[in-house]
């Protein structure tokens, strides 16, 4: 594109903020009662994670979430109003694999360091808290965002676990890259939850490199 | 037709733009028409744009709201319908509303976004079954793209009869030059740019051009996609407002535009039945002169 220096980044925005709001609602409604659910589902795979055994039984849950919500919300739901999106939707399908192949090949051996874990657990349990978001801002809880239906709350989920079981460094792109892309659109939609998908891309990866537990595999 | 309360009041609200007696209840006739130069066809001078409004996907609860703006749009005497296959979801959900509105007239105008002539061929096809019309009025190269493959493709299909006119479009002033050699070298029936109260380049060049070379305007971004509308709520509407009978902002910025002699419809896109019946009033009444309408620009500017 030529002329790129004449565009802003609202002028990337094919949808309106109500559209995109009420995608969430029509989620929660579709599958109700699941949204109660949610929010328990994340912090159970939060505890999951600190026994080697139970790691690999949470690496499986999140492999089958990220094929729902890749699915159910990406494909059937956000994907029709963004054509960006249809191209995330076989990357969630992607990490949906990863995850299942490192569920089936255990974590890792080695346990990551304390500090690390912690940082992994604000995560799990920013995951756990993102229904709240929407009524802090004004927006009717059936709005909500909801752990394992969403794609925001499960890919700051997703990063938290990794840095509590230590996965291998191919489970970490796709729910990083999903991350800034929901940050950019947020930022475009001018609300500041655009900073908690940013600050969870940055953070988890950079608490990964810094406490670096055990040597990356997967 | 008894005029039932219903009836009454899907009236009412454009009521002030009917002259009575009405050829049939719904379609009010008092609405300002332009003459496609290509054809001396004449289309009401306010039309209905839907990028990002109607871009609702699946949601039933909005797709219907956007089939009332529809509906709305059809009974105040609206006939010409903007879109693209870049604009997600809003082809679909103009066909759901048309499938249920079946309006007796409408204007159907969409574009063809891709490179490659069975790509842009294809593309034609899909967005046809997507409105469920039998054929479009009006095909239009968005953004210039691919233009020396698919416009001579577009006039191909003219000339075959499946399609009655074909155009060219760009917005927020870009690739003005290239528009404007096009424009001279190239059969065109329309042209859509932007123009409004601020972006005001157009008149420089293009719609001089156009008005030479009897093209139809069609302009897009009447409120710069509602940051001037936005920008404008708070401020009260000075007094020239009842001289050309603008009742709001949106209005006067309207008229400034059809104001000019080469434009031929103004597409505002809205997601508001409110605003629909709004925007095709404007389409009636008096026009600002010259002066005047450097005074809204002005006033606009200073605001
Ligand atoms: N390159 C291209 O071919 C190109 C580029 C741009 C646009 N277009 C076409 O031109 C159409 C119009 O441009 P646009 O949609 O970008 O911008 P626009 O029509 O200037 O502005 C649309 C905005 O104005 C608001 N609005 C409409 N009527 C109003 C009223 N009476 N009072 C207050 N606010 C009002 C709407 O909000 P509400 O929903 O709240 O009413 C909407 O947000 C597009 O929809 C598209 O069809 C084509």
């Amino acid at each position: 594109m030529g002329e790129w220096w004449t565009y802003s980044p609202e002028d990337f925005l094919m949808f309106s903020p109500r559209v995109y709001w009420r995608m969430f609602a029509l989620t929660n409604g579709a599958l109700w009662p699941l949204p109660l659910v949610g929010p328990a589902l994340a912090l159970a795979a939060g505890l999951l994670c600190l026994r080697a055994r139970g790691a690999r039984v949470a690496l499986a849950m999140l492999a089958a979430l990220w094929a729902f919500v890749g699915w159910a919300f990406l494909w059937n739901l956000y994907g029709v109003v963004n054509w960006a999106v249809f191209y995330a939707a076989p990357l969630f399908a992607l990490q949906a694999v990863l995850l299942a192949l490192a569920a089936a090949r255990g974590p890792a051996q080695q346990r990551p360091p304390v500090p690390r874990q912690a940082a992994g657990a604000v995560l799990v349990a920013l995951a756990a808290a993102y229904p709240l978001l929407a009524p802090l801002a004004g927006r009717p809880l059936s709005e909500a965002e909801v752990f394992a239906l969403a794609p925001d709350p499960t890919a700051i989920g997703t990063l938290g676990i990794l840095l509590i079981a230590g996965g291998g460094a191919g489970l970490w792109p796709v729910p990083v890259l999903w991350c800034l892309f929901s940050a950019a659109t947020l930022w475009a939609l001018g609300t500041a939850q655009a900073a908690l998908p940013f600050a969870a891309a940055v953070a988890a990866p950079a608490a990964a490199l810094f406490w670096r537990g055990a040597p990356a595999r997967a | 037709m008894p005029l039932t309360r219903r009836r009454f009041l899907e009236l009412a609200p454009g009521a002030a733009l009917a002259a009575l007696p009405m050829p049939s209840a719904a379609q009010p006739s008092a609405l300002l028409t332009r003459v496609i130069p290509s054809s001396g066809e004449a289309v009401p001078a306010v039309g209905l744009g839907t990028w990002i409004t109607f871009n609702v996907g699946n949601d039933p609860v909005l797709r219907a709201e956007c089939t009332d703006v529809m509906s709305a749009f059809f009974a105040a005497g609206g006939t010409l319908i903007d879109s693209s296959p870049m604009y997600g979801s809003s082809q679909p959900v103009i066909g759901h509303g048309l499938a249920r509105l079946k309006p007796q007239r409408l204007f159907s105008a969409e574009k063809v976004w891709t490179s490659g002539a069975s790509a842009g061929a294809a593309q034609i096809e899909r967005s046809r079954q997507l409105w469920g019309v039998p054929r479009f009025d009006l095909l239009q190269v968005h953004n210039l793209l691919d233009w020396q493959t698919q416009l001579p493709r577009l006039q191909a299909m003219k000339a075959a009869g499946q399609v009655r006119y074909v155009g060219i479009t760009t917005s927020e002033g870009r690739r003005h030059a290239e528009l404007e050699r096009i424009m001279r070298e190239q059969r065109l029936d329309f042209v859509q740019l932007s123009y409004n109260v601020l972006d005001r380049e157009a008149e420089a060049r293009l719609l001089p051009l156009a008005a030479d070379r009897g093209i139809a305007v069609l302009v897009n971004r009447p409120f710069r996609q509602g940051a001037l509308t936005r920008a404008l709520a708070r401020a009260p509407l000075p007094g020239w407002a009842g001289d050309i009978g603008a009742t709001t902002w949106a209005q006067a910025l309207l008229k400034f535009i059809l104001a000019h002699p080469a434009v031929t419809v103004a597409i505002p896109a809205t997601s508001r039945v409110d605003h629909v019946r709004e925007n095709l009033a404007a389409a009636s009444g008096p026009l600002p002169g010259r002066a005047l309408r450097e005074r809204i620009s002005a006033d606009v500017k200073a605001l």
